[in-house]
């Protein structure tokens, strides 16, 4: 009967198979007017006046502008330096003007076209060297470990690269949706696509202050995230609800494809620089690691994408003398912000590339160097952090090499591309990671995330947590450990929709955190109400007929009764924000990847064949969802790897359609296996720490060692198009002529 | 006035002609089981089937369905009596956000009933039309190949 | 999704002479076949307010008929129908090919080769292949019909020599005497549904002496318009395949084409793609 460990069925799957689910644009809504924003066509400058076309009917619109925010004109995140419209200084190209409703879709488009926009246009800031050059930094970290110098010393090489990233588009199916309307008795409700209506609830209330309970978030089905629903929806619901209550009327906006990947936060691009000091053997002595990111001109939450970078920087190894410094800077340009991995994906390409690097100067084999700093139970981190439990690296890496036969295949490769009329190039690539669960440092207790597991008068068992479902299994796996808590079957476990005046603050769908520590607090929620239970008579396992007494009983005046759990940070769990040491997470997931591709003579077209992946998640609570998961991500680990070039022009993306920017097919994602390692985490429920992000981590830097031994070429830019493997191959050939 | 047969029933629409029929689906018959992705035909989480043929609805103005076979997913069951394709996702978890579903799963019947081959290459042939974010398609291709596997075995026996 | 059906008029004539009829008194119309380009257009608020003339029920156009030297394609033949035909998939095997690569499926169900043609795409997959047939397009306005060659159809990107008034009525291909060798490929942005960067297909056929008798050769994306490659085919005429020779015509490719950096590829990597591609054909 017990459902954790098993791949019990999606809660909301026979919904989403019939087309009953419905989505933020599924719902007709009486009366509303369709919301649309007029952008900036400057990348920086200063507004003067807006014109409105005397010869066009505005009697069937109504605009609300900054004037008409009865609160703080800031979308709140970290900082309150975003505002919800531009009244003055523009400062990327999209930045949002003003909102505009009309009944009829293609009439509010229409209007956008009859409002002129006079600026003060102003020189640009459109690169990462640029702003640090100007000092624009947001903010900068630095992780000192060890003594760097003495590390140097004692190497018997350095060796030093430079790697890039480029900006990623989330590209969720579903483009991001809100509607907002005030009801009757002046609550103002806002329901839409996203990950954290609390985030928004925070937003709002500065936004429109009111009593706290007077605004009522409600996440809708919601297709897609990613992190690009992590705090956009702060800012497309400020500009629904100031439109609907300018209008007095339910503002509904939903982006067309070309908005929405034009105006809207993507993965923050990176510079970063590494320079390590190894002996002959291989052992790591000193890392001196330089990472710069482009926040895009707006904080959000770049300080946090940031530090997770750095965090995960040194890649999974032990190194005595460390030094991270991370900066990250303004731009021109529409802000980035959080896309599944959260800055790590970034920083473990560099690290596992150098890895590759390190490897081929020293005439080793990589997976040798690998063995020789891989992270183990009682390793510590450039943060100080001892690891003392959950270290699956090795298993992992033993794991993919072995069943991916890495080695063989490698030789193999090798043999074919010695015969000099094959068609292609052959190679196997292979990458370590880890990823940090939960928030980092001391986030998860400044969040102090809550949850409930009630009983209702009807007698069912319910979860309300704030944690939404996006597709990658929140509702059924936080059902499945309250289920397992109780020892009652999964299919008698309801979860609330995320709706803020039913559920508590269980802080945001992020940071790989659910699972682990949403689902904890859900566990102890749920050992709370059976002991409670138990001592009014109930006999356990209980059957449905008892919990329907109990109820009769327990929940007078027909309100549930419940328990709350609230996080507490574990005593073993220490972190200085003010020197940047100690434990950074609680506990890391680990992963590695071995990838086999093929690059074709004539076009230079990389064709990945094979896919082994072994990631450690401490426990499945779902093996089928997990496997989910990690399919998925290394989908668009693989997309970041080989095909999703993010095209800036003038500051803003010229390629924002999906015809123009290519995401995989079923025909560009191979077959993958899949290996599920358990390496069980105490204080994670049942064992499990996070799956989301960890399989981001490791494609990109499987590929490219992959391509490098395929060809031969050390790439350090993603992504790893065919132009580029051309152009390098022409370089090479130049250099050596 | 258009006529056309949606999901087996004669339907008429009385409203502009050249409204799209992904948009007279969902507003004026009110079956918004069909999605809107991109609008450009690329993603495909907009596909229904015309005359049996698995098209973008976003591409096509009303005026050139009249007459027209439409199917869309609400044809292929309901949550309480699902059909063996979509208890076939459901087993293999081939839906995770599922905005892309709906379109899958039509390309994915068409082909099913077509007689398609039961083999990963083809399906995924068959599928690369339609875009999925969240799956890395692995469990759609497994869901999809085990039904096509039970089409024939059901024709082989009925005949 | 910025389109406005309520500001569109939409005729629907019901036989050519009517949609020619049609056309010439609304010469700003826009003929309409599958929409799979136009759409894409409207759905970004592009064409509100505008007059269409939509094709779709002209049967006449949505047969493929056998002449005596090959086939006669209605301008309303969808992709999908082309590659099913079984007299195209065996005696025009580059053509059946390139309506496999357009879009997914969904959109080679709905496009039709009239409709491609018209829209004039530099990077058009089915063009090189129609180029290297040597298709004629027939045109009909509302008191004449003409046929040009296809390669006179195009003028520009997305530019045609068609006259106002005018619309494409078939496409007629004669099946080639049996090539010794024949090819098609795209070169896209992914496996599947992509735009080309470059677009070959190319025909040869030797004499008993093992010397080149003819050899015809065709780029789209490459240039505004599809490409012979007249300077190659002339180098190439008459003579032994040798290495050499085969380097020859790699380097003269660039005469006939002039490929640019765009947001799908660069210059240099068309280039060299293309050269290495033709090297491939010719030494197969």
């Amino acid at each position: 009967m017990a459902s954790v460990g098993t791949s019990f069925r999606r809660k909301e799957g026979p919904e989403k198979l019939t087309g009953e689910a419905r989505y933020i644009d599924d719902y007709p809504l009486e009366g509303a007017l369709h919301g649309v924003t007029l952008r900036s066509k400057v990348a920086r400058g200063i507004l003067r006046k807006i014109r409105f076309d005397p010869a066009f009917d505005w009697s069937s619109v109504v605009v609300a502008t900054a004037a008409d925010i009865p609160g703080e004109n800031a979308v709140l995140l970290i900082e309150k330096d975003q505002p919800l419209l531009a009244s003055r200084e523009l400062n990327h190209l999209e930045e949002p003007i003003l909102i505009l409703g009309h009944s009829n879709r293609a009439k509010a488009y229409e209007a956008l076209e009859h409002i002129e926009v006079v600026c003060d246009e102003e020189e640009p800031v459109l690169t990462m060297e640029e702003a640090l050059a100007d000092g624009a930094v947001f903010k900068r970290f630095e992780i000192v470990k060890g003594d760097l110098d003495a590390g140097f010393c004692d190497a018997d090489v350095i060796v030093e690269e430079e790697y890039r990233v480029p900006h990623q588009e989330q590209a969720y199916i579903e483009t991001n949706g809100v509607a907002a309307w005030e009801e009757e008795d002046g609550t103002l409700v806002v329901t839409g696509s996203m990950q954290c209506p609390y985030y928004v609830h925070k937003a709002m209330l500065g936004l429109f202050p009111r009593a706290p309970e007077k605004i009522r978030v409600i996440q809708t089905t919601t297709g897609g995230g990613f992190g690009g629903k992590e705090e956009y929806p702060n800012l497309i619901a400020g500009h629904a609800a100031v439109l609907s209550l300018k209008a007095k009327r339910p503002v509904k906006i939903v982006y067309d494809r070309a908005e929405d990947m034009r105006a809207t936060t993507k993965r923050h691009p990176a510079r970063i620089r590494h320079r390590t000091g190894v002996k002959k053997d291989g052992t790591l002595v000193a890392q001196d690691i330089d990472v710069l990111m482009d926040g895009g001109a707006y904080v959000t939450l770049s300080p946090v994408v940031l530090s997770r970078g750095i965090l995960h920087a040194t890649g999974p190894y032990e190194c005595p003398n460390v030094r991270v410094v991370g900066q990250v800077v303004k731009t021109n340009t529409p802000p980035n912000g959080a896309f599944r991995g959260f800055g790590a994906p970034q920083t473990l390409f560099a690290a596992e590339m150098h890895v590759e690097k390190i490897a081929a100067r020293l005439g080793l084999d990589a997976l040798a160097v690998r063995r020789k700093n891989l992270f183990r139970e009682g390793s510590v981190t450039a943060t100080g952090q001892v690891l003392n439990e959950s270290v699956g690296a090795k298993e992992v890496l033993d794991r993919a090499v072995a069943v991916s036969r890495y080695l063989p295949r490698k030789k193999e490769c090798e043999r074919w591309n010695r015969r000099k009329s094959a068609p292609s190039w052959r190679g196997v690539g292979l990458a370590a990671v880890f990823h940090g669960a939960g928030f980092t440092g001391s986030g998860e207790v400044y969040l102090q995330s809550r949850a409930t597991v009630s009983l209702l008068p009807n007698g069912d068992i319910e979860v309300e947590a704030a944690s939404t479902e996006i597709g990658q299994g929140t509702t059924s796996i936080l059902a499945s450990i309250v289920a397992d808590a109780l020892e009652v079957p999964y299919d008698w476990i309801r979860v609330s929709t995320p709706d803020t005046a039913r559920v508590p603050n269980s802080g945001p769908t992020v940071a790989s955190r659910t699972c682990m520590i949403v689902g904890g607090l859900l566990k102890r929620s749920a050992d709370e109400l059976r002991r409670a239970l138990e001592r009014e008579g109930v006999d356990w396992p209980p059957k449905p007929s008892s919990l329907k007494r109990a109820a009769r009983k327990l929940c007078a005046n027909g309100r549930p009764f419940g328990f709350v759990q609230e996080y507490e940070r574990p005593r073993e769990i220490r972190w200085d924000d003010a020197t940047y040491r100690g434990d950074a997470y609680g506990v890391y997931g680990y992963a590695a990847m071995v990838v086999e591709l093929e690059i074709d003579k004539i076009t230079y077209e990389v064709t990945v064949k094979d896919v082994v992946t072994a990631q450690d998640v401490g426990r499945a609570i779902n093996p089928l969802l997990v496997e989910g998961q990690i399919v998925g991500g290394t989908a668009q680990g693989l997309g970041y790897a080989l095909l999703e070039n993010v095209i800036f022009d003038k500051g803003v993306m010229a390629n924002a359609n999906f015809t123009n920017y290519a995401i995989p097919t079923t025909l560009d994602t191979p077959p993958m296996r899949v290996e599920i390692v358990e390496i069980p985490y105490s204080l994670g429920p049942f064992g499990a720490k996070g799956v989301g992000e960890l399989p981001m981590d490791v494609p990109a830097p499987a590929v490219a060692a992959a391509i490098h031994q395929a060809t031969g070429l050390f790439l350090t830019e993603l992504p790893l198009l065919p132009e580029r493997i051309s152009k390098a191959l022409h370089d090479r050939a130049h250099r050596q002529s | 006035m258009i006529e056309l047969t949606v999901n087996r029933k004669k339907r008429r629409y009385r409203g502009p002609s050249f409204k799209r029929l992904l948009d007279v689906l969902r507003e004026d018959f009110e079956l918004t089981g069909t999605k809107e992705g991109c609008g450009e035909g690329e993603c495909g989480a907009c596909t229904v089937l015309l005359d049996g043929e698995p098209v973008n609805s976003c591409l096509v103005p009303v005026a050139q369905a009249e007459g027209s076979r439409v199917e869309t997913v609400e044809s292929l069951g309901a949550s309480s009596r699902l059909s063996p394709l979509q208890q076939s996702f459901l087993e293999e978890g081939a839906a995770q956000c599922g905005i892309c579903t709906p379109g899958m799963l039509m390309t994915a019947w068409a082909y099913v009933r077509g007689g398609g081959p039961a083999d990963p290459e083809s399906v995924r042939t068959a599928l690369a039309g339609n875009l999925c974010r969240c799956t890395g398609y692995q469990h759609i291709v497994a869901a999809v190949v085990e039904t096509a596997k039970r089409e024939k075995r059901k024709r082989a026996r009925a005949r | 999704m910025r389109g406005d059906p309520g500001s569109m008029t939409l005729l629907r004539p019901r036989s050519v002479e009517e949609a020619l009829g049609l056309y010439a008194a609304n010469p700003g119309a826009v003929p309409l076949a599958g929409g799979t380009d136009f759409m894409v257009a409207w759905n970004a608020g592009e064409a509100n307010g505008r007059t269409i003339l939509d094709l779709s029920r002209l049967g006449a156009w949505k047969r493929i008929a056998v002449t005596a030297t090959g086939v006669r394609v209605g301008s309303l033949v969808t992709h999908r129908e082309l590659q099913r035909h079984p007299l195209v998939r065996r005696r025009l095997p580059l053509l059946a090919e390139a309506c496999g690569t357009i879009g997914g499926h969904q959109i080679q169900a709905r496009g039709t080769l009239g409709g491609n043609i018209a829209n004039a795409s530099p990077a058009g997959d089915t063009f090189p292949p129609l180029a290297v047939y040597e298709a004629r397009v027939r045109l009909r306005s509302a008191g004449e019909s003409r046929t040009l060659p296809f390669l006179e159809v195009f003028t520009g990107v997305k530019k045609t020599a068609l006259a106002d008034g005018e619309l494409i009525d078939s496409i007629e291909i004669d099946f080639p005497r049996r090539p010794a060798r024949e090819s098609f490929r795209k070169v896209g942005t992914r496996a599947a549904s992509a735009i080309a960067k470059t677009v070959a297909a190319g025909l040869l056929w030797l004499s008993s002496d093992g010397r080149i008798r003819e050899v015809r050769y065709a780029l789209g994306s490459m240039a505004p318009t599809v490409r012979r490659l007249h300077s190659v085919e002339s180098l190439l005429a008459g003579k032994r395949p040798t290495s050499r020779l085969v380097e020859q015509a790699a380097d003269l490719l660039e005469n006939d084409v002039s490929p640019i950096d765009d947001l799908r590829s660069t210059r240099a990597y068309r280039l060299e793609v293309s050269r290495n591609l033709l090297r491939a054909f010719l030494r197969a």
